[in-house]
């Protein structure tokens, strides 16, 4: 034990590391606050169609050779926006919507990279993410665009909890919940392209679901749902990169797989506690 | 209707020659009436008659096709207390009762983040007067179908004082928690002066509680006070209908 912590210790000399964790951590801390609405307003897969979305264009730019994180941003964003209106008010349904437009950017992804490079070991770090896939730019525009969000979060908080408990009410008392929705999927979609590099494409919309559905087990208020979740979402990350340092695991793997042992202690907490109750 | 008339000369709310729309087909046509201080309207009508697009209307949701809704002072956008039908909300939303009567708070504070010391006392009296204090930090997922209505309710006035727009407030509670819902309605209107508009089609719940009313079937078939209504021949039809049902 005292041998892992000591080689873990050593890893921290690794500046790609640390970036790791401070990308991991805040990125993990937002989408576990925003999958609080998400999942709540049953609209937790538009998490998993931005993320294929944000992989056909980490693709794309790969092959334009433009900055990963610059040219995908905008387009996950536009992404959002669409995914949104398409669910509300498509005649073919929400769920279906998203799971064309996610398996088409997929096929875009996939191709522009057969076209270039093949499937490689950067693919594979695409998808199930890695500990040195951020740059140095794209650090400190994570760490600015990570806080941007937080601070929306915090600021909305009340008003995201009235949107999302009953949007009917919220709009009769005059909170414009149609840009509140819109604001979080935008939200949404900066944190998923932000995150896909140390996450991957296929995994991050873990972190949006699993820590809020982990909370809700638990706790019975908003806020203490919110809290929890957040808490939640940033040891599970950190559990997961050291263990991904330490057994060289791919870093959203490892993050996910701890997320999911959180659920089930979550879930068997819940259980006692209602048990407890009556 | 006197002690409305007492409190103030212009109406609430009057609607002129309203007409209004969804989908692109005409729902309501040329409706006109008047909403006065005190009163307690409810409209009534078959499914599809147009009541949910009236409500959408007075809560500004909605514009009209034609003709125009006058608010009268002190009574805008978000300043009547709504009550939305109970499946709108989910069974299973973690939030406790205080977090969501605080919630109807919000409407006033256009640009400040987080509740005021004022807020908190606004809900806490409101709480008080639906008898839920007790269960205040008790999660909402956990209460009974009557509780629900009453955190609801409390909610609703955290967002107004002078009007509450109730959309079928009794739909599934068992008789006798609604009747205790309906005499909670009535002390509000009584008691403490508010103006209620309920929208049902309880037909008989109806010519019982309320003081005027609306019956609606694409058009006004009737506006008036509820003694008028129940010598009207539209009364007889329905609630005859009501009783083979």
């Amino acid at each position: 034990m005292i041998d892992m912590l000591s080689t873990l210790a050593s890893y921290f000399s690794y500046k790609f590391v640390i970036c790791a964790f401070i990308v991991g951590g805040l990125v993990s801390l937002c989408s576990s606050l925003l999958g609080v609405s998400l999942v709540l307003r049953r609209c937790s897969m538009i998490g998993d169609g931005l993320s294929h979305v944000a992989f056909g264009a980490l693709a794309l730019a790969t092959v334009l050779g433009a900055s990963p994180l610059a040219f995908s941003l905008p387009v996950v964003v536009i992404a959002a926006i669409l995914l949104l209106r398409i669910s509300e008010n498509s005649r073919m349904g929400g769920d279906a919507a998203i799971a064309m437009i996610s398996s088409a950017s997929l096929a875009i992804g996939v191709i522009a990279i057969s076209l270039t490079t093949g499937m490689n070991t950067d693919v594979n770090s695409y998808m199930f993410g890695s500990l040195s896939a951020m740059e140095d730019g794209d650090v400190i525009l994570s760490i600015i665009l990570s806080v941007t969000v937080l601070l929306f979060y915090l600021f909305f908080f009340n008003r995201i909890f009235a949107v999302t408990f009953d949007e009917s009410f919220a709009k009769a008392a005059g909170l414009r919940s149609e840009l509140y929705k819109t604001a979080i999927a935008m939200v949404t979609a900066i944190t998923i392209a932000i995150g896909m590099r140390v996450i991957g494409a296929m995994l991050i919309s873990a972190l949006v679901i699993f820590p809020a559905l982990s909370a809700m087990r638990v706790f019975g208020s908003f806020k203490g749902v919110a809290v929890c979740a957040s808490v939640l979402s940033v040891v599970c990350a950190f559990v997961g990169i050291s263990a991904s340092c330490l057994f060289s695991l791919p870093t959203g793997a490892a993050i996910v797989a701890v997320n999911a042992a959180a659920f089930i202690i979550f879930s068997v907490i819940g259980k006692v506690k209602r048990s407890l109750k009556r | 209707m006197e002690k409305a008339l007492k409190n103030t000369t212009l109406h609430q709310i009057e609607c002129r020659n309203l007409s209004l729309s969804y989908d692109g087909r005409t729902v309501l046509e040329g409706a006109d009436f008047t909403v006065d201080s005190g009163d307690y309207l409810c409209i009534v009508g078959e499914n599809g008659s147009g009541k949910s697009t009236l409500i959408k209307a007075l809560l500004s949701l909605k514009r009209p096709s034609g003709g125009e809704i006058i608010f009268g002072e002190g009574l805008g956008k978000g300043q009547i207390g709504y009550l939305p039908q109970q499946t709108n909300i989910q069974r299973d939303f973690p939030a406790t009762v205080s977090e969501v009567v605080l919630s109807g708070c919000l409407g006033k504070s256009s640009f400040k983040p987080f509740y005021s010391a004022e807020d908190k006392k606004r809900a806490a009296m409101n709480m008080e007067r639906m008898g839920i204090s007790d269960i205040a930090s008790v999660c909402y997922r956990e209460l009974s179908g009557g509780q629900m209505q009453r955190v609801l309710l409390a909610r609703a006035l955290c967002a107004a004082e002078k009007m509450i727009l109730l959309d079928e407030p009794v739909s599934g509670l068992d008789p006798l928690v609604t009747k205790e819902m309906y005499r909670m309605i009535e002390e509000l209107n009584r008691c403490y002066g508010m103006t209620v508009i309920m929208v049902s089609h309880d037909f008989s719940a109806a010519v019982k509680y309320a003081t005027k009313i609306l019956h609606l079937d694409r058009s006004v078939k009737f506006f008036g006070t509820k003694e008028d209504y129940i010598k009207s021949p539209i009364f007889g039809r329905f609630a005859g209908g009501n009783e083979d049902d």
